[in-house]
């Protein structure tokens, strides 16, 4: 049996499944770091990914174009962003409560409007979805290769997007803004930047990325729409923005890390290796409390987190 | 011309009644947004909403019968909201309660019958309120994040459930995730003939008066609120805040806790995946719909049962997915904390 495990053949099937599993916690938690980082929390995430998967789905069976479905996916998480960002920063509502919200209302909605345009036929509908697309040379390196570059589209954006993001949180005039809002908003409004504004863009573009994360789950990772696609990966993400201390970098580690483990515990089903997938889906939670724990000891927390900001409050 | 939000003065009393209310008008009358995108004839489609729910004695005691998880969750969440606890966790506590009740109805079988029940009751009740225990320690030893921790504490125990319905709870000889069916001693007495109207229900208004009593009558509802409205405050007037914040998630995971049993040895009398359709969930939103008050969450959790099982007559009826059920309650939560906000607050249109 570790011969098996051992094999090249297993490895790099492993290591196509561990990008592929990562590639909508990367976009979930890329979209999650812009909105903590600018200090809100996006509980929203969840019903935002369950939405962008639905969209995605519908809109591409509808019209036969999968990037249509992707682009409609981003717009509807654009839209839900907004939502949060009208509860959140506008009214200053509880974050907490306001996300939740959100989650509740879009996971309904999305079933809503799954239920209304296909009623409930006994055989799910599919779609043809997106195919791999081999890097020429890169993908023919042994073992690795195929694995990592033998991948979607949508997982070489994802890649793309986490070192674009870094470089617009700290190599930018944009990303200084961002941190400051999400650091000090009194300080940030003082120096002239528009809090409420810049936490809307951020929530905004936050959104995209989540209904992009979620498209991915039923237009390349799965060809259909189930109601448990999202099957918790929104709260994963929330997770691997704590573990990886609001980085991306970090933050995209901790998404191969649960898609590696994801991919694991698929395989070695596969190979008939009677051990519990249950517990091993358990691991990246009881990582991230471990993690949670050892994070509220440092003070990488963006320190205006959770804290509506309003204006006319300035000095309580 | 910009609209600013200013605080306000305490509302009088009668607005906590009469905001909710609003609230419960206002998501109705939206709620006619997605009926009619669905093609509902509007009010053929809330006289079905309603006569499912309450039309008939079966689907009366229904409503009552999907009234007491909700109503078990919503007073755990609010009483944890209460003390500024967020415990988020609720779910994850009643598949505690359900978990620890089915090893018990299972293997209690050689205790006298009149011991099963309480001592499964018991067992759930502290099943789930050692689960919410976790992040109450967390929180108040390492200042960890409440609302994180209580959350992903719901898959963990999504998946231990998942391990052992796999492993040593699963039914000899069955391939599916499922437990052997509890024993009769450790099943709820049904009190209403044909029907489901079952003893959690009355479990689940024993609890509000005794949440009610708490918050009302002891010292420790007092510590409760004292510690909900300023942390600080409440320390420096001489309360173990760590310890008033221990007990509450103590109580608050045990009252969902007991949910999880409502519904395994009421209803489902086996351990499955899928034992609750995320009754921990909507008890966050009746918990803020009914403003954290026993009586309030009372009157909520009538409510989305209302809705939850009126949705499946107007379903039937009108050909308005079901799921119409789960759009209400997002919109109920987001239009009550819009409407909370006017308790405090109230928007002012400045010229410029």
């Amino acid at each position: 049996m570790m011969s098996q495990i051992l094999e090249a053949a297993f490895i790099s099937g492993l290591i196509g499944a561990m990008m592929r599993m990562a590639t909508p916690i990367i976009f979930a938690t890329l979209g999650e770091i812009l909105a903590e980082r600018s200090g809100v929390l996006n509980l929203g995430i969840e019903g935002i990914m369950l939405m962008g998967a639905m969209t995605g789905f519908l809109v591409s069976i509808s019209t036969g174009s999968l990037w249509f479905g992707v682009l409609m996916a981003a717009l509807v998480g654009m839209a839900l962003g907004l939502l949060m960002a009208f509860l959140s920063v506008h009214l200053g509502l509880s974050q907490h409560v306001s996300g939740l919200g959100i989650t509740l209302f879009s996971a309904g909605l999305a079933m809503f409007i799954y239920r209304l345009h296909f009623g409930s036929p006994t055989v799910p509908p599919t779609v043809e979805p997106f195919h791999q697309v081999a890097i020429p040379l890169l993908s023919e390196i042994p073992i690795i290769g195929s694995g990592l570059f033998k991948q979607y589209t949508l997982t070489y954006i994802a890649w793309l997007l986490v070192p674009a993001i870094s470089i617009l949180l700290y190599k930018t005039k944009v990303g200084l803004k961002i941190r400051t809002v999400g650091e000090n908003p009194i300080v940030a409004d003082t120096v002239g930047v528009n809090v409420t504004l810049t936490r809307t863009l951020c929530l905004v573009a936050g959104g995209a990325l989540m209904g992009i994360g979620g498209a991915f789950l039923t237009l390349a990772h799965q060809n259909m729409f189930l109601i448990d696609v999202i099957g918790g990966r929104g709260w994963v993400a929330i997770a691997m923005v704590i573990f990886g201390n609001w980085d991306p970098v970090k933050g995209m580690l901790g998404a191969l890390i649960f898609g590696c483990l994801d991919g694991l515990q698929l395989r070695l089903q596969g190979l008939g290796i009677k051990l519990s997938f249950h517990l091993f889906l358990m691991i990246p939670y009881l990582l991230t409390i471990v993690a949670l724990v050892s994070v509220s000891r440092k003070a990488s927390v963006p320190a205006g987190l959770l804290k509506p900001y309003r204006r006319e409050e300035k000095g309580s | 011309m910009r609209l600013r939000i200013v605080k306000r003065q305490p509302l009088p009393g009668w607005a906590r009644i009469v905001i909710p209310i609003a609230a419960v008008v206002a998501t109705l009358i939206l709620s006619a947004i997605p009926i009619l995108i669905a093609g509902g004839e509007l009010w053929k489609s809330y006289f079905y909403l309603f006569y499912g729910a309450l039309g008939t004695r079966f689907n009366l005691l229904e409503t009552f019968v999907k009234a007491s998880p909700l109503l078990l969750t919503g007073l755990a969440v609010a009483f944890a909201f209460r003390a500024k606890f967020w415990n988020i966790g609720a779910e994850g506590q009643l598949l505690a309660g359900a978990l620890t009740a089915t090893a018990l109805g299972i293997s209690l079988a050689g205790l006298p019958s009149f011991m099963v029940l309480p001592t499964v009751l018991v067992g759930g009740f502290l099943a789930g309120g050692l689960w919410a225990f976790i992040p109450a320690i967390l929180k108040t030893k390492l200042k960890v994040d409440d609302v994180v921790s209580s959350l992903l504490l719901n898959y963990v125990m999504v998946h231990i459930m998942g391990a052992l319905l796999f492993g040593p709870l699963q039914q000899p000889g069955s391939s599916w995730p499922r437990s052997s069916e509890i024993i009769a001693a450790a099943k709820y007495p049904i009190l209403m003939p044909r029907s489901r109207f079952h003893l959690g229900i009355l479990i689940a208004l024993l609890a509000v008066l005794v949440v009610w009593f708490i918050n009302n009558k002891t010292t420790f509802g007092y510590q409760n609120k004292a510690v909900g409205v300023n942390l600080r405050a409440a320390r420096f007037g001489g309360i173990h805040t760590n310890a008033v914040i221990l007990w509450t998630a103590l109580i608050s995971g045990g009252l969902a806790g007991l949910a999880g049993v409502g519904e395994l040895c009421a209803l489902q009398y086996r351990l499955i995946m899928d034992i609750s359709p995320g009754y921990g969930y909507s008890g966050i939103v009746i918990a803020m719909l009914g403003n954290l008050h026993p009586v309030g969450v009372l009157f909520s959790s009538l409510f989305f049962s209302i809705i939850i099982v009126g949705a499946q007559t107007m379903s039937r009826m009108t050909g308005v997915p079901v799921y119409i059920a789960e759009v209400i309650q997002g919109m109920a939560l987001m239009i009550m904390l819009i409407f909370l906000l006017f308790t405090e607050y109230r928007v002012k249109v400045v010229r410029k």
